[in-house]
């Protein structure tokens, strides 16, 4: 586990000092996600002062969903958003190149390309976060502090353990369509590519959008003081460091299946 | 340092036969393959395209897992301890690079010793050997994908042998050079095998790759070993066709004489194929007797024409006790 920190640590060091190798277009590039994301938030901000109570929540609290699980989002996309490239990886036959390394291919595939432009996708998510928690009609305790991080991190960790999970789920959708690398030569795969982009936004969808709720719904209920409307036990409020572990747990048993599969498939 | 037993490899091919309806048709890639390589051997992998040379690679160096048969490199089962295998052999693949695409050479290299965990002393050194046997030093700080494809397998071989590996597996590593560039590969090739003493395991469709570096050859097709030996004594036991080149004064029909036919006429140029049986001599003699003949040369059957023969099927020269496919 530190071992594989320490190399995840050290591929996005050697991918941030290629990035740097071409200055000028890096700090074009910073500017210009920049200007992006700031126009991101600010419209996001916007909107949701704006917005009259929905279901019952404030314009702050509502802002206070969004910018936790935009946070968490956004922090899963940077550490493993990468990992969606898995398919392209399996097609092109760089994974293979990746397999006669001494380091996981998870891990390789994640870094890949890591640039310190990728944090500037947190800047709407911080802002709409900033701006709520300075708003937000809370009676701050100790333990609703504490959970701000918490559910953030545990929200980082259910979004992580689903883009590996997605990735997982790649090695069988590349198989299923057929695109056997060493028995097709790579012919007549293209066609079928269409599908493989449908089915992995399908997954994307359904993984992204279903666990949302879990990840900062039940803590953001503890940190608002709200009754759950669904009447759910109190201790679920608590139970998303859990979820995440359980998740990750799931993850780490569905890659392991996929790259078995990939290995006695070819695929 | 390769040891493999009745290794097989089969896959199920998916396709399409309808609208939803997909057939599953099972291949046998690898059929059955054994082999030893022992240390500090130069052996020759050769197949024709789909003949299961890169599965049976991908199976050496731990990306797929056999479906039966034990195979062990460097004492290890590949399938079971790829990681440390890894650390313990180099690969490189001719048709891709296993370099960091966007990084400079040199920072590709340098990531290479950290993930091995190559010791810093023992790095500088064996980095100062290989830029100046590769000749790397003038595109070190070249990135990756700006490189020519010579100067990429340079680095790809330089990359695969910072950690200074025991066994050295090369899948096609000439593919596309240019002359010049094959040649300082494979200079680079015999001298590591030579003075290192690292066993190297080559796939290539360039034969001339063959027939300066492997002393011993394995031949595979249709999933299984058609010849395991010298590549001597393959050019010996095949019986290969030689070929008369036949220049005329001036063009003419094609000539036909004693069941031996012109296979190909361009212009006054005849290409005529003498069975091992025929007796060259006797057939000059009769061509320049009817014939008016300006020029004639012979060629005897090259590597090529000994692969050619073995991929058509001609299976007279199994060696015994070799599995014969039906």
């Amino acid at each position: 586990m530190i071992d594989a920190g320490r190399m995840y640590g050290l591929l996005v060091w050697t991918w941030v000092r290629a990035a740097a190798q071409y200055p000028v277009s890096m700090v074009l590039l910073a500017l210009a996600t920049a200007v992006v994301t700031g126009l991101d938030a600010a419209a996001i901000v916007l909107l949701f002062s704006q917005a009259p109570r929905i279901a019952g929540f404030g314009s702050s609290e509502v802002l206070f969903l969004y910018g936790t699980s935009a946070l968490s989002f956004g922090i899963s996309d940077i550490l493993f958003g990468t990992t969606e490239r898995l398919g392209y990886h399996v097609r092109q036959g760089t994974l293979d190149a990746m397999l006669v390394r001494p380091v996981s291919p998870l891990i390789q595939i994640a870094t890949e390309e890591f640039s310190p432009r990728r944090f500037g996708k947190l800047v709407p998510a911080a802002a709409a976060l900033a701006f709520a928690l300075a708003r937000v009609e809370v009676a701050w305790t100790p333990g609703r502090v504490a959970m701000i991080p918490v559910m953030v991190l545990s929200g980082a960790a259910i979004f992580g353990a689903l883009w590996v999970l997605t990735a997982a789920v790649q090695f069988v959708i590349v198989d299923i369509h057929g695109a056997s690398k060493s028995l097709t030569y790579g012919g007549g795969f293209l066609t079928q590519y269409p599908m493989t982009m449908f089915a992995r936004d399908f997954v994307r969808g359904v993984t992204f959008v279903v666990p949302l709720a879990f990840v900062n719904w039940q803590p953001a209920l503890y940190v608002l003081d709200r009754p759950d409307p669904l009447g759910l036990p109190g201790a679920a409020r608590f139970a998303s460091p859990l979820v995440a572990a359980a998740l990750c747990g799931a993850a780490a048993l569905a890659w392991r299946a996929g790259l078995r599969h990939y290995r006695s498939t070819g695929s | 340092m390769i040891e493999a037993e009745n290794v097989v490899k089969s896959f199920t091919v998916r396709s399409r036969s309808g609208l939803l309806r997909r057939t599953r048709t099972p291949l046998v890639a690898v059929d059955g393959v054994s082999f030893t390589v022992a240390k500090g051997e130069f052996v020759g992998y050769l197949g024709p395209n789909g003949a299961g040379k890169s599965t049976t690679i991908k199976m050496l160096t731990g990306i797929l897992t056999a479906s039966s048969g034990t195979l062990r490199v460097c004492g290890l089962d590949p399938s079971r301890r790829r990681t440390t295998l890894a650390r313990r052999i180099g690969v490189v693949f001719g048709q891709r690079t296993t370099l960091w695409w966007d990084l400079p050479l040199r920072d590709s290299l340098t990531l290479v010793r950290r993930l091995y965990r190559v010791e810093a002393a023992a790095h500088r050194e064996r980095f100062a050997e290989l830029t100046a046997l590769l000749e790397l030093g003038p595109f070190l700080d070249t990135p990756v994908r700006q490189l020519s494809l010579g100067q990429r397998m340079r680095g790809d071989l330089a990359a695969a042998l910072l950690h200074d590996p025991e066994l050295l597996v090369l899948d096609e590593p000439t593919i596309g050079l240019d002359v010049v560039s094959k040649a300082t590969v494979r200079d680079f090739l015999e001298r590591i095998n030579a003075e290192r003493g690292t066993t190297i395991l080559l796939t290539t469709h360039d034969l001339g790759d063959i027939e300066r570096l492997c002393r011993r050859v394995l031949i595979i097709d249709h999933g299984r070993l058609a010849y395991d030996g010298a590549l001597d004594e393959l050019r010996r036991t095949v019986d290969a066709d030689r070929l008369l080149v036949v220049e005329l004064e001036r063009p003419g029909p094609p000539i036909t004489l004693d069941g031996i036919q012109a296979e190909r006429v361009e212009g006054p140029r005849q290409w005529l194929r003498l069975p091992r049986s025929a007796n060259a001599a006797t057939v000059v003699a009769e061509l320049t007797r009817v014939h008016q003949v300006r020029d004639i040369s012979l060629r005897e059957a090259g590597i090529e024409d000994v692969l050619a023969a073995l991929y058509r099927g001609d299976r007279a020269y199994r060696r015994p006790g070799r599995p014969v496919a039906p």
